[in-house]
């Protein structure tokens, strides 16, 4: 029982690429190699954000770098936000425990990529400076956009940050040997500081290390996988079978039925084009060329790293799965099988000491940890720039902020979203945390995309359309994942879940574009008149930037 | 922007091409993802054996690993297509929209 449920939120969660190290972690001896490696990473890292402390003068500087990151960084920073250590312990455990279904994950993951391309990050670059609200409060209110925006924002955030730090506490707990509580709290001063003194800049210069060191750990790994078995992937998974069967090279009973199907991929393409901490990135690059560029390159690097990850898991099969150094013994000696130490979240970890040894061990370590730093400093950053520019900025101050008042605001808000995310971690240490992510995809998909996606292209879009359409959107998503099966059976033990699906995408989704648009074209205000004319001008910018170059100077 | 720019900008024939060249790009690839991801997604929900089938005699891989390895190259080759166009094509496009903006501001 305890087996089935660890295993429905190993799904749960790494299928949303971000959760969290399930089940009790058990604590490691201290690896010193480990260590070493990690303070190194924490050094330079802070050498970082001093220099870019010194850079960051502007409100400008501290959300978007200046404007001066290539499209190369801007990719491989995006493509970091994207691996986060449990989109790499998550999905190669899948891939260990269940084969193909984990390559059925990653590609949802990867899909939204061209369409986020081909539709929103041309126009984004163009309409917006710091934050998506700017895209749709354009020829919209701004107060009530914006705070309907920033709700968005904020909540995707929150909820996005809980995953992180739970699984971040267990992850360091049980690689570093450290207190569950000690581990949140070093996560959250280091992500503090980070934000706080390097803004955007170091954020990106951090998730950029981590990108490049994430995607040669990983490298090595397959590499080394794959010299045992010649490069021959047929051998390769000729082993894994001979180990578990020939189930693990079809596709499992993850995806069963076909609405259940269509609305997971519906919450991970729409839902990843409505993430805050991924639009914000397109504001750090100088135009639009670099803004299609860094999409390009995001996509082959998040794509080269779901395929490692795939070949990772089946080399744990093969390597980790009969060694009995990684054997639960205790776990084993209660439920049978072969459970490893930590749980199948574990699978890399335990593959990078069979390849490469206690020293390649806590390199990866190292890189786990630091992925979880990078992570949670790039979510903080669109939290706080939510507080500061839309909320603090436009709605407050009406859009006459000065650029230094907006700046300590974000700071300010930064520190705040840092307790809370501490606090948050160690409220919900023992709670299950499977659901945060999928509602946070949800609400991102519901609220955040359509509001977002209409403002840009639906020249009869109003203010009361999109308020309306997109708070219902986000109430229908969180109303959903309430009385779906995870969070109504698994969390609060009732028999049957009231809505039966576990993804609410499809239907929250559908909620807000059928309410916008009713709610829209059925608007005779002569505001709502106003707005549609405005988009003329609007779509000209979007569709060729003229008017966007000037803009960014505050 | 003022109203007159907007007209001039509207009747660009430069801006119409643009517009319609891209909207026309933008949407026939995104049907060509959504088309390849659905179809892989659906027959995993309607029919699972399928992907599962071995790809030959006393050969363990599945049909569903070079499927599956397509669709994340499809993605890639197809942000490399529009990446290439856009930055090349479209953009002389809306350079000339500019320049068009400019000569008519100044004459």
């Amino acid at each position: 029982m305890k087996y089935a449920l660890f295993a429905v939120s190993i799904f749960a969660t790494s299928l949303m690429a971000a959760g969290a190290i399930e089940g009790d972690a058990e604590r490691q001896p201290l690896n010193t190699a480990a260590i070493i490696m990690f303070l190194l990473f924490v050094g330079g890292t802070l050498l970082i954000t001093y220099w870019a402390a010194k850079k960051t003068k502007t409100a400008k500087d501290f959300y978007t770098a200046g404007g001066g990151i290539t499209g190369f960084q801007n990719g491989m920073a995006i493509a970091g936000d994207y691996m986060s250590a449990a989109s790499f312990l998550g999905i190669s455990g899948l891939v260990y425990l269940k084969g193909y279904d984990g390559l059925i994950y990653s590609i949802g993951f990867l899909v939204g990529w061209p369409i986020i391309l081909f539709l929103i990050a041309e126009p984004l670059k163009n309409l917006g400076k710091y934050t998506f609200a700017d895209v749709a409060a354009y020829r919209l209110r701004q107060i009530p956009i914006r705070i309907l925006a920033a709700s968005g924002s904020i909540a995707t955030v929150i909820l996005y940050l809980i995953a992180q730090m739970v699984g971040s506490g267990k992850l360091i707990e049980l690689l570093f040997g450290l207190q569950y509580e000690a581990a949140v709290v070093l996560v959250g001063v280091l992500m503090i500081l980070y934000v706080t003194f390097g803004g955007m800049l170091a954020t990106t210069w951090v998730q950029i290390i981590k990108a490049f060191l994430l995607l040669s750990g990983a490298t090595f790994m397959a590499v080394a996988v794959m010299v045992h078995y010649d490069f021959s992937f047929n051998a390769l998974f000729q082993a894994a079978v001979d180990l578990k069967g020939e189930e693990i090279m079809s596709p499992g009973g993850l995806v069963s039925d076909p609405v259940s199907a269509i609305s997971l991929a519906v919450a991970l393409m729409f839902g990843t084009a409505g993430l805050p901490h991924i639009l914000m990135r397109f504001f750090t690059v100088g135009d639009a060329k670099e803004a299609r560029k860094s999409v390009f390159y995001a996509t082959g690097f998040i794509g080269y790293f779901y395929i490692l990850t795939f070949i990772i898991g089946f080399g744990a099969i093969v390597m980790v799965f009969t060694n009995p150094e990684y054997l639960d013994v205790a776990k084993q000696a209660v439920e049978g099988g072969s459970p490893i130490l930590g749980g199948s979240n574990m699978a890399a970890i335990h593959l990078s000491h069979a390849v490469g040894g206690d020293l390649f061990l806590g390199f990866i370590s190292a890189v786990a940890f630091a992925t979880i730093l990078a992570v949670v400093s790039g979510l903080t950053l669109a939290g706080a720039s939510a507080i500061s520019h839309d909320l603090y900025a436009s709605v407050y101050k009406k859009g006459n902020a000065e650029s230094m008042a907006e700046m300590r605001v974000s700071k300010i808000a930064t520190v705040s979203l840092g307790v809370i995310a501490i606090a948050l971690g160690i409220m919900f240490e023992k709670q299950n945390i499977a659901f945060v992510v999928g509602l946070a995809f949800a609400i991102a998909a519901s609220a955040n995309f359509p509001i977002l996606f209409l403002s840009i292209y639906w020249s009869k879009l109003t203010t009361r359309g999109a308020v309306i359409g997109g708070s219902l959107g986000l109430a229908t998503a969180v109303i959903l994942v309430i009385l779906g099966p995870i969070v109504w059976v698994q969390i609060l033990g009732y028999a049957e879940p009231i809505f039966p699906y576990k993804y609410p995408a499809l239907f929250s989704v559908s909620v807000a574009f059928v309410s916008i648009y009713l709610f829209s074209i059925t608007d005779k205000s002569d505001a709502a008149e106003h707005e549609r004319a405005a988009f003329e001008a609007q779509n000209i910018r979007s569709q060729t930037g003229i008017g966007s170059e000037g803009a960014s100077a505050h | 922007m003022t109203q007159e720019m907007i007209e001039a900008i509207k009747a660009d024939p430069s801006y119409r091409e643009l517009v319609t060249k891209r909207r026309g790009f933008a949407v026939r690839l995104s049907v060509a993802m959504l088309l390849v991801y659905f179809l892989f997604i659906l027959s995993i929900a309607f029919a699972p054996s399928l992907l599962g089938t071995p790809l030959g005699e006393g050969n363990v891989t599945t049909v569903g690993i070079p499927v599956g390895i397509f669709v994340i190259v499809f993605a890639f080759v197809l942000t490399g297509i529009y990446v290439r166009r856009a930055n090349g094509e479209f953009d002389d496009l809306s350079h000339q929209i500019k320049e068009n903006m400019r000569r008519d501001m100044t004459s």
